[in-house]
């Protein structure tokens, strides 16, 4: 089986994410976002390459959304209620708090402001949400037998979610947008480590690498403490969920540190009704402000209040937050039409704002007229200032996730596509890992895991806990060499514990495969081991043994001699330096490597003895060697040490005394 | 495997508690306190009180009250009890005797299943030795930690009262003490044969708690944790309280469901979620709470006849669905509401009698319901009173439950998703109905008292708390109304208050699964054994339970019962690039396939994992290391002549003999020899090459792997 997924939007770009997989044979859609820049059929992934015939509770499994952000959850409603996908849709609580009041907010700027024909209304929403089944971070929620996903914490906006899924031995974790680093009320992303065959990333900062974003926020208070301070008005448009509660937490804070009196405005409605649900999901918030609960809610802010239309032109400095953030029409537009025009007041912009919108306008050049249309035009005399903390993480970010999921394929989306190759060609490179940046509409195919499953027995499981012990001797010439084993000593004893699990895999027709020791598989064919083995006597040249047989001629003799002079004790040493990586064993009678024995014969015709030149056999000892044939390359290299070594008989003089 | 209840607890307030012993760990399933033994100690005696208002002032001094309590025990009569009778001492804390029959340190993982499983555990987390992983849910974590938490600020008035002197063996704990209690406090205090003296502990420290929580891993609902790799331990919705759970322990040797009290639909917490049960090999039901209910067994049974009756009729979808439907059927939770709204008509009849109301802050669940209901059921009747909340946590523990969302019932959560408060506290507390102080002599309280009131206030056991003071306050008023909770043996808990005239009014509220839904419950979860209280024999229909596909086990109080291992063969999952290397070898005779395996062996998430290790297996050992069969000497001569080897048979192989000595002597290319047995055969060669080439002719006459 494969994995095969297939790109429908923010391939290769950023808007409308929307990515299917297909894993092991489940069919997930992460993510089902709308392109804010399109007006026409663009706008919204191509969900008929799911399935031609429409029915899409058959195609899909689950539907997985990340956050509450428009470019990823926007087109849900219209999937679920015109489409009329009717399976699962999880999401996490806050975004399934959020999602309808984003979605129902945009609803309304597109039919009621800019008078287009509406996608879906504002029953579809409620529709659709009714459908969605929240999850709680790291519950694994199983849907259905063999899938089964899981959530993990994102930071980038209140309840971003990365999510796991896997299907049988086949697992990968789709990011959404995520930040690494943490923020004012939220905390950083946080993932175990997994096993993945693939992670599908984010990289709208493929390349860049921000320092820290204190720096930036202090030179944000600076200038709004500056405008106020020579009594202008501040307004700060804005996005009602996410960005206006941290920088109102920024505010409040510095409000509070500096004492200052100067009204804080949320434009009514919808920014109000959001810190409601956001007091209620501070646990989804950084550590630091979650633990504010018990005191003082930290969105409880202590110097904000609503907003009345008729302070618009109210003399004395304020700070408003009004929506909708890059300035496209609603209420920071009327208000912009007021303030603009003086240079006491200041316009601070979000960092990304779409071509056509007024903050994009402000953000290309500096304008002094906005043409508003036909009849109206703005001058601009205000300041700018250009908000630049970014809730998604930087090109550093994407690389430590990578490296420490460390899966088995990378697929990059939601970027801008020169940055998102050279990022491609960094993670292929620097961690090997093989990387993808499919264009929407492009399929990826990646093998996926399988694990060949059988039984196994408890010998088997009992055999591979048995230690599996190696000494090695270092020597002292070893360059790590401490203060401490040099005192010590000249060489050290390196002990390794290497446990291999071997056992036998049987197929019998109709039953399962089973894994077993080698001494049952013989118990289960009631037959017995058949050992075979080589065995081979061999000479060792004895340096003076003609002399010493002169003297001593019976055999007790030799033998007494043997014992004094130790031949097996010589061949020992012989071998330990010739085999220092080798655990040899002088058992007394005989020695011992591996399966490899060796003893001294005595026999005259020792079946094992095939010796030509009798030359050699009168200046030699025999030792009589087996091993079984699995060592047979170790047996040789042995036999061919002694039958080059010399061992002497040591001592003569003072034992014939 | 090995399961040992320890104890069987006594509802709500203390939930039983197991050992398992299962894949080579120790898991210890709750550790609670018997809270309700402290009804054996007196309250801080009256004199001592510092309440803020005029209390009828009981003159003698504490120790005058001690001697002439204590002469009066020396009569020896049995009579009926009286407040004098009760221990005047800091109070000591009863632990579970069993639980100190084990050692600490053997413990591997206490699995905490619910708040009250909890209040013991201080003294295991402080014990030496001790060293084992906790789990338990967020939610559970943090009410434990507040419960912990109060309990010891609550003890702190013991402490002024009577000294902080530290005894290892206080007065009362001391036999000629103990001899002169009445017979049913000694019962108490020590149980029937003086084994549970050794369970009294004096309160844990602050400090204690804040360890003790430090050592606990927290968990989401369904979150996985992995134990060491063998375990993968699971935390699920249980819906008797917030955190509250059921725990399933997924080992090597199976799958384990502890089931614990859970309500299937409840008012607050999130509900039991039993269809993730499902599937386990054994189930613990650990569910006692309807050992004592004496229910009207004939009349249940009646009511869900229509489902049980015709289940065998049913096709396997609908007998689902109905099961289910059975399940899920709301009149438990009906039934609950009632209750609560009974109770707060009782409430409101008092309050505008004039008489106040006293409620234990007890069960968080049902607090949370009454603080919403009772407000209700005030503004209904045009009645105004002040409602406070009097505890230490009670701020914290208030502003706790409206943040979690995730840990709440499908109601609640409604609630989040339309934009609403969790629970209407805050906006109560805004409009001046509620108010919370942290003690009765909170300087606010003091200014902003005003009788009568209604008053949530620890602690149940009517020993310690604010409740104290205030029952004292009201007892002889008999508009006044106090609200106890079953389990707690009235009598001795309102000892020290008599003459009572104030109402008390009696309820108990769901705490575990009935036992009509029981049948049903396990039906659904099909496990392959499940194990039963012995005590609940009579009440389970046992014959219906045996038709079912598993097998029931019985067990007792501390009886360890040897549970067979469910499973024949441990399930391996080998690696895809350890299968591309397999040789696979025929054995035509036993019809089977064989192939020899290598690699590493990996316990992860409770499964074993073989991969190709680090050592990279070398091509020489594609060769086979395991032979048998007969060798046929002709055949192998024939071989080896084809391979170019002449020899010649010297000696042949005996059948009958079994330790005959075949032996082929090999003349050329050189000189070797081949001994051959029926188990053993011998190659004699002189060189390596020589050896090698007999041995290959042998190896294809022999079957090997």
């Amino acid at each position: 089986m494969a994995i095969e997924c297939l790109v429908l939007g923010a391939g290769q770009e950023v808007g409308k994410s929307c990515v299917v997989v297909s894993i092991n044979g489940k069919r997930i859609m992460f993510d089902c976002g709308m392109h804010m820049g399109y007006d026409d059929h663009r706008r919204y992934p191509d969900f008929s390459l799911i399935s031609t015939s429409g029915d899409f509770d058959s195609a899909l499994d689950c539907v997985i959304i990340t956050h509450f952000h428009l470019d990823h959850v926007g087109a849900l409603p219209y999937f679920t209620e015109v489409c009329g996908y009717n399976g699962p849709v999880y999401m996490t609580y806050p975004t399934k708090a959020l999602a309808p009041l984003m979605l129902e907010d945009y609803r309304k700027v597109m039919v009621d402001r800019r008078g287009e024909e509406e996608q879906f209304t504002a029953d579809h929403i409620s529709a659709c949400i009714k459908k969605v089944i929240a999850v709680d971070l790291k519950q694994t929620v199983q849907v259905d037998k063999d899938l089964q996903i899981r959530a993990y914490y994102a930071g980038h906006v209140l309840g971003a979610a990365m999510f796991y899924a896997k299907v049988g031995d086949s697992a990968m974790v789709y990011t959404g947008d995520y930040n690494m680093t943490p923020d004012r009320h939220l905390g950083a992303a946080q993932i175990d480590r997994l096993q993945l065959d693939l992670l599908i990333t984010e990289s709208t900062y493929a390349t860049t690498i921000r320092d820290s974003k204190y720096a930036r926020e202090r030179e944000f208070l600076k200038v709004v403490h500056k405008c106020v301070a020579a009594g202008g008005k501040v307004l700060i448009p804005t996005f009602a969920l996410g960005r206006a509660q941290e920088l109102c937490i920024l505010l409040d804070d510095y409000w509070e540190r500096m004492n200052l009196k100067v009204p804080i405005y949320f434009s009514a409605g919808l920014t109000i009704q959001a810190n409601m649900y956001y007091k209620m999901l501070i646990g989804w918030t950084s550590q630091k402000v979650k633990e504010t609960y018990t005191t003082h809610n930290a969105f409880d802010f202590k110097n904000v209040c609503n907003f009345d239309r008729s302070l618009i032109d109210a003399p004395g400095p304020c700070v408003l937050f009004a929506t909708p953030g890059m300035i496209s029409g609603g209420f920071s537009l009327e208000v912009f039409k007021h303030w603009a025009p003086s240079e006491m007041n200041l316009v601070t912009l979000p960092g990304y704002c779409v071509a056509g919108t007024i903050g994009h306008k402000l953000m290309s050049g500096k304008p002094t007229k906005i043409n508003l249309d036909k009849d109206t035009q703005i001058d601009v005399r205000c300041q700018i200032h250009q908000l630049s903390f970014s809730p998604h993480t930087d090109a550093k970010g994407i690389m430590d996730l990578v490296k420490f999921l460390s899966p088995k394929h990378v697929i990059l989306v939601h970027g801008e596509k020169p940055k998102m190759v050279s990022l491609k060609e960094r993670i292929q490179s620097e961690l090997g890992i093989q990387c993808y940046v499919p264009a929407n509409c492009d399929t990826v195919c990646i093998p996926s895991t399988v694990f060949v499953k059988a039984h196994a027995s408890e010998m088997f499981f009992q055999s591979c806990l048995s230690p599996n012990f190696r000494f090695l001797n270092e020597s002292s010439e070893d360059t790590s060499d401490s203060i401490l084993e040099r005192t010590n000593g000249k060489s050290r004893l390196q002990v390794t514990d290497e446990r291999v699990a071997e056992g036998i895999l049987v197929m019998e027709k109709s039953k399962k495969a089973r894994v077993v020791h080698q001494e049952e598989l013989l118990l289960m064919l009631g037959e017995k081991q058949h050992e075979v083995q080589v065995a081979y006597c061999c000479p060792v040249h004895v340096d003076n043994l003609d002399e010493a047989r002169r003297d001593h001629i019976s055999a007790d003799d030799v033998l007494g001699l043997s014992n004094k002079c130790s031949w097996l004790q010589q061949l020992f040493t012989e071998l330990t330096t010739d085999f220092p990586g080798r655990n040899i064993q002088n058992l007394g009678e005989h020695l011992q490597v591996e399966s490899f024995h060796v003893s001294l014969c005595w026999k005259d015709d020792c079946p094992y003895r095939i010796i030509d030149s009798p030359r050699k056999k009168l200046a030699a000892v025999f030792f009589c060697c087996t091993w079984s044939v699995a060592d047979g390359k170790l047996a040789w290299q042995i036999i061919s040490t002694m039958e080059k070594c010399r061992l002497t008989v040591q001592n003569l003089n003072q034992n014939t005394d | 495997m090995k399961f040992t209840c320890l104890n069987k607890g006594n509802g709500f307030h203390l939930p039983p508690c197991y050992v398992l012993h299962v894949s080579g760990f120790r898991i210890l399933l709750d550790c609670p306190l018997d809270l309700s033994a402290l009804t054996v100690f007196s309250p801080v005696p009256a004199d001592f009180c510092p309440s803020l208002l005029d209390e009828s002032s009981n003159c003698s001094f504490h120790e005058s009250l001690n001697m002439e309590s204590k002469s009066a025990k020396r009569h020896k009569i049995e009579k009926p009890l009286d407040a004098k009778d009760l221990i005047y001492a800091e109070p000591w804390y009863k632990t579970l005797k069993n639980l100190h029959i084990w050692d600490p340190s053997f413990i591997d993982i206490v699995l905490i299943s619910s708040t009250m499983g909890m209040l013991g555990l201080p003294f295991l987390t402080r014990s030496k030795g001790f060293s084992a992983k906790i789990y338990a849910t967020e939610a559970t974590a943090r009410i434990g930690q507040l419960m912990m938490e109060d309990l010891v600020s609550m003890h702190m008035e013991f402490r002024h009262f009577y000294g902080s002197e530290e005894s290892d063996s206080p007065q009362w704990m001391k036999w000629e003490e103990l001899e002169l209690l009445p017979s049913f406090l000694r019962e108490m205090a020590i149980g029937q044969d003086g084994s549970e003296l050794g369970g009294w502990m004096p309160l844990y420290s602050s400090v204690d708690v804040k360890d003790c929580l430090q050592k606990v891993q927290k968990l989401k609902y369904a979150e996985a944790a992995c134990h060491n790799g063998a375990l993968v331990i699971k935390a699920l919705s249980s819906g008797l309280d917030i955190g509250s759970c059921n725990w399933t322990v997924e080992s090597p040797e199976g799958n384990i469901s502890c089931l614990s009290s859970s309500i299937f639909v409840s008012a607050c917490a999130m509900e039991f979620d039993y269809r993730a049960l499902q599937g386990a090999d054994l189930i613990l039901y650990l569910d006692f709470s309807s050992e004592d209910v004496i229910e009207d067994v004939e009349h249940h049974d009646n009511y869900s006849s229509p489902t049980t009756n015709n289940l065998s009729t049913l096709s396997d979808e609908d007998n689902w669905k109905e099961l289910n439907e059975c399940l899920l059927r709301n009149d438990e939770s009906i039934e609950e509401s009632k209750k609560l709204a009974f109770i707060c008509s009782c409430v409101v009849d008092s309050v505008k009698a004039g008489g106040s109301v006293l409620i234990p802050l007890s069960r968080l669940g049902i607090v949370l319901q009454l603080l919403e209901q009772i407000p209700i059921s005030l503004e209904s009747s045009a009645v105004k009173v002040p409602i406070y909340v009097i505890s230490s946590v009670a701020a914290e523990l208030l502003a706790f439950t409206n943040i979690i969302p995730e840990w709440l019932s499908k109601l609640r959560q409604e609630k989040l998703f339309s934009g609403e408060p969790l629970y209407s506290h805050i906006e109560l507390m805004k409009g001046k109905k509620l108010y919370v102080f942290p003690a009765i002599h909170s300087p606010n309280l003091i200014a902003n008292w005003q009788e009568p009131c209604i008053i949530f206030a620890p602690h149940w056991s009517l020993r310690l708390g604010p409740i104290v003071h205030l029952l004292r306050r009201w007892c002889g008023d008999r508009n006044s109304l106090l609200v106890l909770e079953d389990g707690l043996d009235a009598d001795m808990a309102l000892l020290p208050f008599k003459p009572i005239a104030m109402k008390v009014l009696h309820c108990s509220f769901l705490s575990g699964i009935r036992m009509t839904k029981a049948q049903p419950l396990l039906k659904i979860l099909q496990p392959k054994i499940v194990m039963f209280p012995e005590v609940l024999k009579q009440q389970i229909n046992v014959s219906k339970l045996n038709s079912h596909s598993f097998s029931v086990l019985y067990y007792n109080e501390n009886e360890t019962l040897d549970i067979q291992s469910f499973k024949d063969n441990v399930d391996l999952e080998i690696s895809t690039n350890l299968a591309n290397r397999f040789c696979w070898r025929k054995l035509v005779q036993n019809n089977m396939d064989v192939t020899r395996l290598e690699g590493q062996l990996l316990i992860d998430e409770s499964k074993h994992w073989l991969v190709s290790g680090n050592k990279v297996s070398d091509t020489s050992q594609n060769r086979p290391l395991l032979y048998w069969g007969l060798l046929d000497m002709g055949k192998l001569l024939t071989i080896l002549s084809k391979m170019g080897i002449s020899g010649s048979i010297e000696q042949g192989l005996n059948d009958a003999e079994s330790d005959s000595v075949g032996i082929i002597q090999i003349h050329g290319p050189n000189k070797a020899l081949i001994e051959v047995r029926a188990t053993r055969t011998v190659i004699t060669a002189p060189d390596e090459n020589l050896a090698a080439l007999i041995f290959e002719a042998i190896s294809t006459l022999l079957d090997g792997i």
